[in-house]
């Protein structure tokens, strides 16, 4: 497969095969930052964690749609204003949820589970309802697209780096917040010890708001971004959850970096696979390894607390 | 059995609703086409089977999935099968009878079709059934239809492989649209090698595999093979393997949301299907798809169908037209669509053909039925019950709409069990 | 746990009940419905096997499984494969280029049959494998996760990968399984025409029998000591373990017969509707049974039966009528269950409408031993929900909780 290439040639693809590991990592950390977040520090399962993606996603679609028919001189950089939308949005219904049903579960996580498969359910059909059920396209300013040409033969796509740039920041920035900020330690507090948080006067029920909304709302800054490589539809969300789900549990819960080792992992094997295999293959090929090593490792990789 | 009114739940009368004037417009010149209407035929002479048939009525089931994954795609053919309803009841419906539909959801799950179909056939007694799109809802129905002798007219284009007395099949088939398609690519561009990309099941499988073979038989190269699972999102590995073995064409059959992806993640890789190197041609993409997908990223690929919504004749001008009228401006038509929208003007030709509704004398009239006014032209059936049609090929444009490059000269005959692919 | 005669039993409180679903089953739906909907009745409590493993293994046990589908799918295709062989003889596929073969493998180009297919040539190996296979898988799957005290919410998630793995494999791999058509166009078993009405009448008798035999399989481990360890696991796991339990291989136990009952109504369903397909082993299907489990009730076995029936008479209802409302509803449902009646209808029977019984027919409370274990155990639910919150020996977040 590799006769005929020069060494140059065979340097930018493995280059470029790289870059795409990495792309599929960053898509991974997207898709679950905010569901660690929400699992590792509450124990809450979100089944309706795609459908608050696809909120962000649609988030984007109104906001571009709007940007195109009011301000189109602005519609560059419109893609910022989105993805804070996005956010603030999905933050928004994160918090509703967490008040109207999430808080009544808290010791129920098999009930978390059912119920916020119900609220995608519900969800799903709300979308369809609204946007209709085909697939909707959003519009990307024109520097969004196409690839960046660093060397002659390398091209990387600029989407790709935008979604590694987001990534990273997020990232960064939800470590800074956890265990840089004040509101962070509150967290911790109240995960190792709910009780004697309380006792000391935090405010333990107002932490889990806050803290499912943020999951809820990386997951529409997830969803945003993917507006650039995926499609945008009432459905689209259920092609996500079974990866997601599975790199935060085979990173560990309440490990924020074992989420992202652990997406690093299954992108860097599936990307390989992929690309010695065919694409149904590496994908059951991936998801039986994940699925082997949860069998003889279950805490995950980097469980903080191997208490039973 | 009882023929009067059914008292079936969710029962929706389509009679045209507020669009009398292109439909009388249409009427007119559908008139010409269709057999001239004496006084409508008792019904003990033209139903004899115990089907939904009145003095003025006769009842049609439509089983299309409104709910579930397969909604988006499956919209469209509800559309065009209730507006040729429409359109026939306002020419003076069939053998004087209007057609009245109860319509079904299929909801995405093939036993759910399966139920359903039984449904319409067992309880509600119709005359003929417009539905399925997936394979896999047509494998479901199609024990049922045969066991109750009902009609299914069936409109999404599919890998062939089957020939059921119960099915009439207003799609094209494999050869139909792959043979010419690859033909097409390699006479007009040159093309010698060949990539072959597709979603993991039946449809695009057994139709690499018809292309595989036209491709060995024409002494060129298939230099690569490639499936992933529906509603799978990544592909950058395989745009790298693609950029890697540089094809001169690639073939694709990927659907539904996958397509999306694909086809954003080509474009961001710095693809540009405009260059043709490589050249794209795809079997699965129609102008209901770059909806989704958007123009700007689908730019210059090449479609291989029997329909395009651009098509530059007089029927279609009409159709588009009465479609946007009564679904609204901004619509597109797809290959799906249209074949859809054929099913009641074939059924009808049939049933007057044969002076009656029972399927087993409609049957022997098929062969041979043509329908002039058809959008994409003009179809007839075969006796294999698929239809003779031309096949096209469509260059994308950034509007979503596709801009005909090619036509068969003849029309292609349909032949769902080629010699040497078995 | 009976002291009493069998015959005696008809007469207690639980008793009546099972007669009075029998009743209904196998006397008056038979007689109100016709044909077409009563096969759909059918159809119907194939589901309620899953469910009332589901009891069982969530209920009881505390494990809750997203995967169900999985041994249903794989009892279903068993059986499916035998129908398939018999109607794939060289007769009546002599038009294939390969008679014998089904055809779908005629399509992909197959020439002869896999060998893993051989073997569902004879009817009893099928009716051993429809058990077998799922017994083995979710044994493989126990033995892997509960001896590692994997369980939980953890457990749920793998359940949910393996039923993912399951069907791409399944849907990619065609030319052994159908792929995404499923194993359709069966016709005969046995040489007996399954697609009559009548066969379709006696299939449903058939399944009702087999309902009960389930049930009362159920039963009787949900009444003997080892019901009560099963409970017991799922309130207290430390305190079992320390009393010498081997926890793991219960936990085994009451998975694999949840697989067994699973795949026992895959088989029916092939039976009943004559097809089988991936569509029943992913996610969304498999977490469609728990929402029978969960709405008749998590407890109550009966109640299991009821809510496979209600949930998808509901579903065919709304699909004729209103299709875009299901969706809502089902999340209502799935949202409401959870939240305002845990218990699902068993639980909210036994809180209102039980009292009513006793008034009517004056009996006490008291001298209810026979009343159907699961209704105490009901009541016993929601206090072990709420004393879990806080104990300083253990997080309050872990993921062997239910």
């Amino acid at each position: 497969m590799f006769d005929g290439y020069t060494s140059s040639e065979l340097m930018s693809i493995f280059a470029m095969q790289g870059f795409a590991g990495l792309s599929l990592f960053s898509v991974f950390v997207l898709m679950a930052m905010g569901l660690a977040i929400i699992f590792g520090q509450m124990g809450v399962i979100n089944m309706a964690h795609g459908e608050f993606m696809i909120l962000g996603a649609y988030t984007t679609y109104l906001t571009s749609g709007f940007f195109q028919s009011y301000l189109p001189g602005l519609f560059g950089g419109y893609f910022l204003i989105a993805m804070l939308l996005a956010f603030l949005v999905c933050a928004a219904l994160g918090a509703l949820i967490e008040w109207l049903m999430i808080r009544h579960l808290y010791h129920r996580p098999l009930d978390t589970l059912l119920a916020t498969w119900g609220l995608s359910l519900i969800m799903q059909q709300a979308y369809r309802s609204i946007f209709g059920a085909r697939e909707v396209g959003v519009e990307l300013p024109d520097w969004m697209m196409g690839a960046f040409q660093v060397t002659d033969l390398v091209e990387l796509p600029i989407n790709g780096l935008f979604v590694m740039i987001i990534a990273l920041s997020i990232a960064v920035g939800v470590y800074l917040l956890m265990y840089r900020s004040g509101y962070g330690k509150k967290v911790r507090a109240v995960v190792q010890n709910r009780p004697m948080a309380e006792a000391v006067g935090i405010n333990s029920a107002g932490i889990d708001r806050a803290t499912f909304a943020l999951g809820c709302g990386i997951a529409g800054i997830a969803g945003a971004a993917f507006t650039m490589i995926g499609s945008t539809g009432p459905s689209s969300g259920q092609a996500y959850i079974v990866d997601t789900f599975l790199v935060v549990v085979f990173g560990g819960a309440q490990s924020l970096i074992g989420t992202i080792v652990s997406a690093f992992g299954i992108s860097q094997a599936q990307s390989t696979m992929e690309f010695f295999l065919s694409g149904s293959m590496a994908k059951v090929l991936t998801l039986l390894v994940v699925v082997g090593i949860l069998m003889l490792r279950p805490e995950g990789l980097m469980a903080l607390k191997v208490r039973r | 059995m009882d023929t009067t009114e059914q008292t079936a739940g969710g029962r929706s009368f389509g009679k045209g609703l507020g669009l009398r004037k292109s439909l009388m417009t249409l009427a007119a010149s559908v008139m010409l086409a269709t057999s001239a209407q004496a006084a409508a035929p008792a019904t003990a002479e033209v139903n004899t089977t115990g089907l939904a048939v009145t003095d003025d009525t006769v009842t049609v089931g439509i089983l299309h999935s409104i709910t579930g994954t397969m909604a988006l795609s499956e919209i469209g053919s509800v559309q065009a099968e209730k507006l040729a309803i429409d359109q026939i009841n306002a020419s003076g419906g069939v053998l004087g009878r209007q057609i009245e539909y109860v319509q079904e959801d299929g909801a995405s799950d093939w036993p759910t079709f399966a139920e359903k179909s039984r449904k319409l056939l067992r309880q509600d007694n119709v005359a003929a059934i417009f539905g399925a799109w997936t394979s896999a809802s047509r494998k479901a129905i199609l024990p049922v239809i045969e066991q109750y002798n009902g009609m299914l007219y069936y409109p999404t284009f599919y890998e062939g492989l089957e020939q059921s007395p119960n099915v009439v099949y207003t799609g094209q088939e494999a050869t139909q649209q792959i043979l010419a398609g690859i033909d097409w690519a390699v006479e007009n561009k040159g093309a010698k090698t060949f990539y072959l990309l597709g979603s993991d099941y039946i449809w695009p499988r057994t139709s690499n595999k018809i292309a595989r073979k036209h491709i060995d038989k024409l002494g060129l190269k298939v230099v690569g093979e490639e499936y992933y699972p529906l509603g799978h999102t990544q592909f950058n590995s395989v745009i790298n393997k693609i950029k890697l073995r540089k094809p001169d064409v690639i073939f694709a059959s990927v659907v539904g949301g996958s397509n999306v992806a694909f086809y954003k993640q080509m474009k961001a890789a710095g693809v540009d299907f405009t260059d043709e190197k490589p050249l794209l041609l795809t079997i699965s993409v129609t102008e209901d798809e770059i909806r989704g997908i958007g123009g700007e990223n689908v730019e210059g690929i090449y479609a291989s169908m029997k329909y395009f919504q651009s098509l530059d004749n007089p029927n279609n001008k009409e159709f588009v037209a009465a479609f946007k009228e009564a679904y609204g401006d901004d619509m597109v038509i797809g290959d799906v669509t249209q074949a859809a929208y054929l099913g009641p003007w074939l059924w009808k030709a049939a049933v007057e053909k044969a002076g009656s509704f029972d399927i087993d004398k409609i049957r022997e009239e098929f062969a041979g039925i043509e329908f002039t006014k058809a959008p994409e032209g003009y179809v007839r059936i075969h006796e294999n019950h698929h239809l003779w049609s031309k096949t096209r090929i469509g260059k994308a444009q950034t509007d979503g709409q596709y801009q005909v490059v090619y036509e068969t000269e003849e029309l292609m005959e349909p032949d769902p069990f080629p010699e040497g692919y078995q | 746990m009976k002291n009493s005669s069998p015959l005696k039993w008809f007469g207690s409180r639980e008793g009546l009940y099972y007669l009075a679903l029998a009743f209904l089953l196998v006397v008056l739906l038979p007689l109100m419905l016709d044909p077409f909907r009563l096969n759909m009745v059918g159809k119907y409590l194939t589901y309620a096997f899953v469910a009332i493993g589901l009891v069982m293994c969530w209920g009881k046990a505390g494990i809750l499984s997203l995967g169900q589908g999985v041994f249903f799918g794989l009892g279903g295709y068993c059986m499916a494969m035998f129908l398939k062989l018999e109607a794939s003889t060289p007769e009546a596929t002599a038009i294939q280029s390969t008679p014998g073969i089904p055809d779908f493998m005629d399509w992909n180009q197959l020439t002869e049959l896999p060998w893993f297919w051989e073997p569902f040539h004879s009817f009893s190996f099928t009716l051993i494998a429809v058990i077998g296979v799922p017994v083995l898988l979710a044994f493989v799957i126990g033995f892997a996760m509960f001896t590692r005290r994997v369980g939980g919410v953890y457990f749920a998630i793998i359940t949910q990968a393996i039923a993912a793995i399951l069907t791409i494999l399944i849907i990619g791999q065609q030319g052994y399984t159908g792929g995404v058509n499923g194993i359709t166009d069966l016709q005969t078993l046995m040489g007996w025409d399954i697609r009559t009405d009548a066969a379709k009448t006696t299939l449903y008798f058939i399944c009702v029998g087999m309902l009960f035999l389930c049930l009362f399989i159920a039963r009787l481990v949900q009444n003997r000591k080892l019901g009560r360890i099963l409970v017991a696991m799922n309130a207290q796991e430390m305190r079992v373990r320390f009393s010498g339990y081997d926890v793991a291989a219960f936990k085994i136990f009451v998975f694999c017969l949840a697989a067994a009952f699973a795949g026992i109504g895959g088989a029916m369903f092939t039976l009943i509707v004559g097809f089988m397909s991936p569509s029943f082993i992913g996610i969304v299907a498999s977490i469609e049974m728990v929402i029978f489990c969960a709405l008749g009730g998590r407890l109550s076995i009966l109640g299991a039966v009821y809510g496979a029936l209600l949930v998808n008479a509901a579903k065919s209802g709304f699909s004729e009528s209103f299709p875009e409302l299901w969706p809502f509803a089902m999340g209502a449902l799935f949202i409401g269950v959870v939240l305002a009646f845990p218990n699902g209808l068993a639980g909210l029977y036994q809180t209102y409408v039980m009292p009513l019984e006793d008034k009517l027919f004056k009996r006490s409370k008291g001298a209810k031993v026979e009343a159907s274990p699961a209704k105490p155990a009901a009541e016993r639910k929601p206090k072990t929900e709420k004393t879990d919150d806080y104990d300083p020996m253990i997080d309050s977040y872990s993921p062997e909780k239910s």
